[in-house]
């Protein structure tokens, strides 16, 4: 493969790995949240979490773009606040993909906490722990599978993301072209050939992602 | 012990639970049929259950008092819960369960870990995977975590309910050693006579979440007509 493939090839990994670690955090709590019982607003952010599910991901381009440009609210202020320009770079690529595989993440990790008999928490305040200490291990523990799986399947929607990342951060080679991006391209240009090897490449990394999340969630099945 | 509850009043599935009673015992009954607010009492005194109103209240501690706007929560109430099914942690190993709750424990000898689990015989077991012990063994192992937080009372639901009649009379004969060793009082959630005339001295009886008998268990089981086979 050209050296021009396996620089696309790193560059979606690298930004795939990196948005899905950005994510995390912020994901496995509002998971953890959204699994509690009823609170003020839930259904509201419940319907905010899975809105890029649904809505064309161009669409979630077109905000983030509108978002993160120059003028717009959050683009102008980052720049005024770091001297950071946000679209059409490889941050652009990484938000993007970060807030299209978020639901991904949230919605796995929060079945996985549904999971975990509120039973064995309250038992251990009985015995004198914290929110904290019980959080980090009774729940977190016990769902740690889920957590792993749905973290698994957002990094492999992160390796597939096209629509909104080409709408925020275009499609420059060797800037922002991911796989999924120069698939695009190569087949504009005619050069098959290219778009296949990637095809490939793409198809085997999101076959691996699928499979180990599968079995992940498997074993902690299997194990309950 | 001396334990109050009153002005309770904790909205259920299918009735109120409306407690207004006082008891003294050392391992004190609450005898009842399924789905008759047993456990509920169990969990509205450790905490677990906010009610509309209660002042629950054990040797002069008051644990909760809605009036006052007041309730201690789970963590500072001292109560040891001992569940149906143990309620173990399943990702923790025996031992691990053990200590979990003894950092609230001020290290008195007779609540040594060496102590407590010889006397419920689960020394053997320490090092086990909780997923790999038998249903007899995690409730041992569930009554000696709670033992070793030290509380100020236990609360025991069910806790030979699931063992077989050979299991049962063993579990009944440690249950006794338990009180006689380490003097904790206990409320003891059972609807089976025998066990509750072995071990408990002194009883109320729920039906529909209210208080219809209260007293000594072979008294009201002999001549108070208290109906143990409907309840059964």
């Amino acid at each position: 493969m050209e050296h021009e493939n396996w620089q696309i090839i790193y560059f979606t990994l690298g930004v795939s790995v990196l948005s899905t670690l950005l994510i995390l955090p912020a994901g496995v709590a509002l998971a953890w949240l959204l699994a509690r019982p009823r609170w003020m607003g839930k259904s509201l952010v419940e319907t905010l979490v899975a809105l890029p599910l649904v809505i064309p991901p161009v669409a979630t381009g077109l905000i983030l773009l509108k978002l993160l440009g120059r003028r717009g609210l959050l683009g102008s202020f980052i720049e005024k606040t770091f001297g950071v320009e946000i679209v059409f770079t490889w941050r652009a690529v990484v938000i993007a993909i970060g807030v299209m595989s978020f639901p991904l993440l949230v919605r796995t990790s929060r079945v996985a906490f549904e999971g975990v008999n509120p039973r064995l928490e309250e038992i251990a305040r009985t015995l004198g722990a914290g929110e904290a200490r019980i959080f980090f291990t009774v729940t977190l523990p016990l769902a740690a599978r889920g957590i792993i799986a749905g973290t698994i399947l957002a990094f492999a929607r992160a390796l597939g993301e096209f629509g909104a990342t080409i709408m925020v951060a275009g499609n420059i080679p060797g800037r922002t072209s991911t796989i999924a991006l120069s698939i695009y391209q190569f087949v504009q240009l005619s050069q098959d050939s290219a778009a296949f090897k990637l095809l490939g490449v793409s198809v085997m990394m999101a076959f691996g992602a699928v499979w180990i999340s599968e079995f992940v969630l498997r074993r902690r099945s299997s194990v309950r | 012990m001396k334990l109050s509850l009153k002005n309770i009043h904790l909205p259920l599935e299918r009735f109120p639970l409306d407690l207004d009673v006082e008891m003294e015992g050392e391992v004190i009954a609450i005898f009842g049929p399924s789905g008759s607010g047993k456990t509920s009492v169990l969990d509205l005194i450790a905490g677990l259950r906010k009610p509309q109103s209660a002042f629950i209240q054990i040797d002069g501690l008051v644990l909760a008092d809605t009036r006052a706007g007041h309730s201690l929560p789970p963590q500072q109430r001292g109560i040891g819960y001992v569940p149906q099914d143990g309620a173990l942690f399943p990702h923790l190993s025996v031992l691990a369960n053990l200590t979990y709750g003894s950092r609230r424990a001020n290290g008195s000898s007779i609540f040594s870990m060496e102590h407590v689990v010889d006397i419920l015989e689960i020394s053997h077991l320490l090092k086990s995977g909780v997923r790999k012990i038998s249903g007899g063994e995690k409730q041992r192992v569930a009554l000696a975590r709670a033992l070793l937080s030290q509380p100020r009372l236990l609360l025991l639901d069910e806790p030979l309910a699931s063992l077989d009649a050979n299991l049962k009379s063993k579990g009944l004969d440690l249950l006794q050693r338990i009180r006689a060793e380490f003097s904790t009082p206990m409320l003891y959630v059972s609807h089976l006579p025998e066990e509750i005339m072995a071990i408990c001295d002194y009883m109320i009886v729920l039906e529909s979440g209210r208080v219809i008998r209260r007293g000594h268990p072979r008294d009201l089981f002999t001549t108070r007509n208290v109906p143990v086979l409907e309840l059964k």
